[in-house]
């Protein structure tokens, strides 16, 4: 049976803005696998995003969703899961979105450890404005704003989420298609934040800028790089240079949830 | 058994041709072509890995 992915599309949407290739497709089917094995309700369930090509994902899934300001998803998300604790809130962006314009919030969101599911995808640039470099764009590397390559050093998106205090992290890529779906339901069932890192190609943007010659060689270099983090318990840091941790990278599971903690705080001011 | 391609949505990314592993797919100019549907192993990897919802594979 082929895969009823239409069940949870808004009707007519199709074909996607994407460009081809675009691993935001290949994660938007991800999600949807996930959200389907966890048996989320469309109207118990949010979709929240900022802005950029990542950010157009909520529009095109039938659930209640926000498309709101640039870097901003995540506060949005987490007024939304205060006022309405009961409802499942997924929030989904790009790396500009999450962690430039909007790594204040990114952190915050994971030092509260409020339970909400956090997908970022991470292609590395700017997709949706032409390539200019974003935090996560490698050290090196060409973008339309670092013509001589980019002297910046990188953030490490999921080791930023631990140390925030998120308490799920997860990382694949989106080369890394049915590993996609696992962590996101992984991450919906934990309590708490969850962080599930997707790295993710640009070809129009950073393909072309950096040499690969197709999607195809973007893909077989995720593949290449990423490590299970299980593997890589046996490799020497010789063996590791320049590869990626994929899987379930941190869990804990006694760290006090935010609603939780917030509902307590009512019923003390109530004087119960 | 039959492999459908969903015309108005292939973008021709050609990852489905890739990653087929019985060479079953076919660029036919920016559009992916089911060239040797006899050898497909129902897979699912070109349904699974295309960005576009545009390649599906009914088993029944
Ligand atoms: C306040 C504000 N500043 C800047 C922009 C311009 N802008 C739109 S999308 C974007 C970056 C998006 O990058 P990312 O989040 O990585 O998403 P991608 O397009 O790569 O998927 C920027 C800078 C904006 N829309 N609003
Ligand atoms: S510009 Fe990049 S991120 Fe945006 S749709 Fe095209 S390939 Fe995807
Ligand atoms: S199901 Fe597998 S063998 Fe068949 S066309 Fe798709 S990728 Fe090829
Ligand atoms: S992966 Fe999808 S969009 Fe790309 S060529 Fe194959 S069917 Fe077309
Ligand atoms: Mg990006």
């Amino acid at each position: 049976m082929a895969y009823d992915y239409e069940k949870y599309l808004r009707p007519g949407k199709l074909p996607h803005i994407w460009c081809p290739g675009c691993g935001h497709g290949i994660a938007m089917k991800g999600l949807i696998r996930a959200i389907d094995t966890c048996g989320l309700e469309k109207n118990n369930t949010a979709i929240v995003s900022g802005i950029g090509c990542a950010s157009r994902l909520p529009g095109y899934m039938d659930f209640c969703t926000l498309h709101t300001a640039h870097g901003r998803a995540a506060a949005f998300a987490t007024g939304i899961k205060m006022a309405r604790p009961e409802m499942d809130v997924i929030v989904v962006g790009g790396d500009g979105d999450g962690t430039a314009i909007g790594g204040n919030h990114f952190i915050h969101a994971c030092r509260r450890n409020i339970n909400m599911t956090y997908i970022i995808l991470n292609n590395s640039i700017y997709g949706m404005t032409g390539g200019q470099f974003s935090p996560c764009t490698p050290t090196g590397a060409m973008a339309s704003t670092t013509p001589y390559g980019n002297p910046d050093p990188t953030f490490d998106i999921s080791k930023l989420a631990i140390g925030a205090g998120a308490t799920f992290v997860a990382r694949t890529t989106s080369f890394h298609a049915a590993q996609i779906d696992k962590l996101i339901a992984e991450g919906i069932k934990h309590k708490g934040m969850s962080i599930i890192e997707i790295l993710d190609d640009c070809p129009t943007t950073y393909g072309r800028r950096n040499k690969f010659r197709s999607v195809i060689d973007m893909m077989k270099r995720l593949k290449d790089i990423a490590v299970p983090v299980a593997a890589a318990g046996k490799m020497t840091a010789e063996q590791l240079e320049g590869k990626i941790l994929t899987g379930v990278l941190y869990k804990e599971e006694n760290k006090p949830e935010y609603c939780e903690q917030y509902a307590k705080l009512i019923a003390k001011a109530k004087g119960a | 058994m039959s492999i459908e391609v969903i015309e108005r949505y292939c973008k021709g990314c050609s990852i489905c041709v890739e990653f087929c592993p019985k060479n079953v797919l076919e660029m036919d100019g920016f559009i992916v072509k089911v060239a040797r549907p006899d050898d497909c192993i129902k897979c699912m990897q070109c349904e699974l890995r295309c960005p576009d919802f545009a390649i599906k594979v009914h088993t029944d």
